[in-house]
């Protein structure tokens, strides 16, 4: 089936026309396999050998340590905060910048991608220089016995940053490829904005949303360079997931980590798979003449 | 309030422009833009030859001479290899083609600690690959082409993604043109899909370099960290702020925020000019 939707016809015809020869072909597809399998299949197959090492007792042994337990929970708060957040977030700046035409738009839109352009040390650090105990507001936080930096809100805050623009920068082209007909129009017929925006829009960019959230939620429980910077690595406490691996792996305890490393590991390819599947739906729904939904803009 | 609004902007029956513009205003001031300009400030506070001092170290300029130069070298092979992923994904019919497709993604969706303990693990002496490697001299692991090697694999995916919807784009008749008029297949590469596809590829190589240079969680597990040989300049960032040494780490910050700023204009160019040259073919 998958032939017969790549290759219609007068294509196909074309390619025999203007084909390389067999033996390049395969030469072509097997430089590219080797590549692929050195860089990304051995390692991934690398860490699930690593976890099963010393058997599945001890692998399961090694994810129901409560330090274990506690990176996972604190690795899903943290995403359930982020992800909502930057939820909200991408619809009120694709619905301002989409739907209406202003000066200054495209300056708007490199600002949201910034993130994107800042190492994730660096977006550990900004936080560190504004809540750190010498930082702007450090001497107000530590009189009122608020701890950000070194605590579970700094970790929040890191993930945030590293995460901003994932849901904006999918739903922003797909919102401006749509236009603005349909709201128009049930603007004359009386709709308020909230039910323009749960009956028409919302429903329109369904895939796009599901997209970002899904890569979105898929960087929050994996950052690591930016949660470092801001954690303090205290276990139990302020591990996440990744951090845990890290200490694992420092304290030779390789098994261990690689044993949390393969949630992660898995995690990983649930958001291929997800991200596969709406890919598909949505080139499915493209098919049937609904609105576009361009895959592979947020890298 | 309105009335001032109404010059900027065009006039819409759409509801709810101020409610969500200022949502956003808020939100980017308040996570991104204030934040990032707190290290612009916190960098005034040193003298301009006490920041110069800090950032032409010796240990510095040897960690952004590696991390330059290993971001470059990587996003070099996925330049010649991802085109090459993409042409083989694009152009010809294979089993498992579909999988293969979706797993380059794969380093964008890996946590990069996880990368960087199985590259490790797979190219340290001992490893799966690092064994076959050792025999020839080769050392991977805990060496600067251990830096090569993790900033390879977080920057695999763009090259491919760039170039990819462009050849699926191309004009076969371009093609057809080329071979009526007896030029054989690598002509016909050099000629008319290279220039086509250059824009492109061109921006996935900055892209996947504007990657590499800040990477820290894949490069810090498999390069070893010898000062001077193979610590990245995010890590000599983390190694300073250990150290309390939070003017050192911010001008470092700054020195690599400014840099990463001129790799986004320079990405914002290239798409642009990629869109220029799309009209035009």
């Amino acid at each position: 089936m998958s032939d017969v939707f790549a290759l219609p016809a007068p294509v196909a015809a074309r390619r025999r026309a203007t084909a390389e020869p067999v033996l390049v072909r395969a030469g072509l597809i097997g430089i590219a396999m080797v590549f692929l399998g050195v860089f990304l299949v051995v390692p991934l197959a690398a860490v699930f050998t690593e976890a099963l090492r010393k058997g599945v007792q001890a692998y399961f042994a090694a994810l129901t340590e409560p330090d274990a337990l506690a990176a996972v929970r604190l690795t899903i708060l943290v995403a359930l905060i982020a992800v909502p957040a930057n939820l909200i977030f991408g619809v009120a700046a694709s619905w301002a910048i989409a739907k209406f035409e202003f000066k200054g738009k495209s300056v708007l839109i490199t600002l949201i991608d910034l993130p994107f352009a800042v190492s994730p040390v660096v977006s550990g650090l900004i936080y560190v220089l504004l809540f750190g105990l010498q930082g702007w507001f450090g001497p107000w936080l530590q009189a009122h016995d608020i701890k950000i930096i070194f605590a579970v809100p700094g970790i929040v805050l890191a993930t945030v940053f590293v995460t901003f623009p994932f849901v904006a920068r999918e739903l922003i082209p797909l919102m401006q490829a749509q236009g603005s007909e349909e709201e128009e129009a049930a603007r004359v017929l009386g709709a308020s904005g909230w039910q323009i925006l749960w009956r028409v829009t919302l429903p329109n960019v369904k895939w796009g949303l599901l997209y970002g959230v899904i890569l979105c939620n898929a960087r929050a429980m994996g950052e690591f360079g930016a949660v470092s910077v801001v954690s303090g690595h205290i276990r139990g406490l302020t591990n996440t997931m990744p951090l845990y691996v890290e200490i694992l792996y420092n304290e030779y305890h390789f098994a261990a980590a690689f044993a949390v490393a393969s949630l992660l590991a898995c995690l990983a390819l649930a958001t291929l798979a997800l991200k596969g599947l709406v890919e598909w739906k949505a080139r499915q729904e493209q098919d049937n003449g609904e609105p576009v939904f361009e895959y592979g803009a947020a890298t | 309030m309105s009335a001032a609004v109404w010059q900027w902007r065009r006039p819409s029956v759409l509801p709810g422009f101020g409610l969500a513009l200022g949502y956003t205003i808020l939100y980017l001031s308040l996570i991104v833009l204030i934040p990032l300009s707190a290290a612009f400030f916190k960098t005034f506070a040193l003298t301009w030859t006490a920041f110069w001092e800090t950032v032409t170290a010796p240990r510095v300029v040897a960690s952004l001479r590696l991390t330059f130069g290993a971001s470059l070298i990587a996003a070099a092979i996925n330049g010649i290899f991802g085109l090459l992923v993409a042409w083989v994904l694009v152009r010809y019919r294979f089993a498992g083609r579909r999988i293969v497709d979706a797993l380059i993604d794969l380093p964008f969706a890996l946590p990069t600690a996880v990368a960087g303990i199985a590259l490790t693990a797979v190219y340290a002496g001992n490893g799966w690959i690092g064994r076959l490697l050792e025999p020839m001299g080769i050392k991977v692991a805990f060496t600067p082409l251990g830096v090569i090697v993790a900033l390879t694999f977080i920057g695999l995916p763009f090259v491919v993604r760039t170039v990819q919807p462009v050849l699926e784009d191309l004009e076969p008749e371009l093609e057809e043109a080329a071979a009526t008029l007896g030029a054989n297949r690598w002509q016909t590469f050099q000629r008319i899909i290279l220039p086509a596809i250059w824009p492109a590829l061109l921006t996935g190589f900055t892209l996947a370099t504007a990657r590499a240079v800040g990477e820290y969680g894949s490069v810090i597990f498999i390069a070893g960290n010898v000062p001077m040989v193979s610590e990245i300049t995010p890590l000599l960032i983390i190694t300073k702020l250990e150290q309390y040494d939070y003017a050192g780490a911010t001008a470092i910050a700054v020195v690599m925020l400014l840099i990463s700023f001129a790799l986004l204009l320079l990405i914002n160019l290239l798409q642009w000019w990629t869109g220029r040259r799309m009209v035009r073919i």
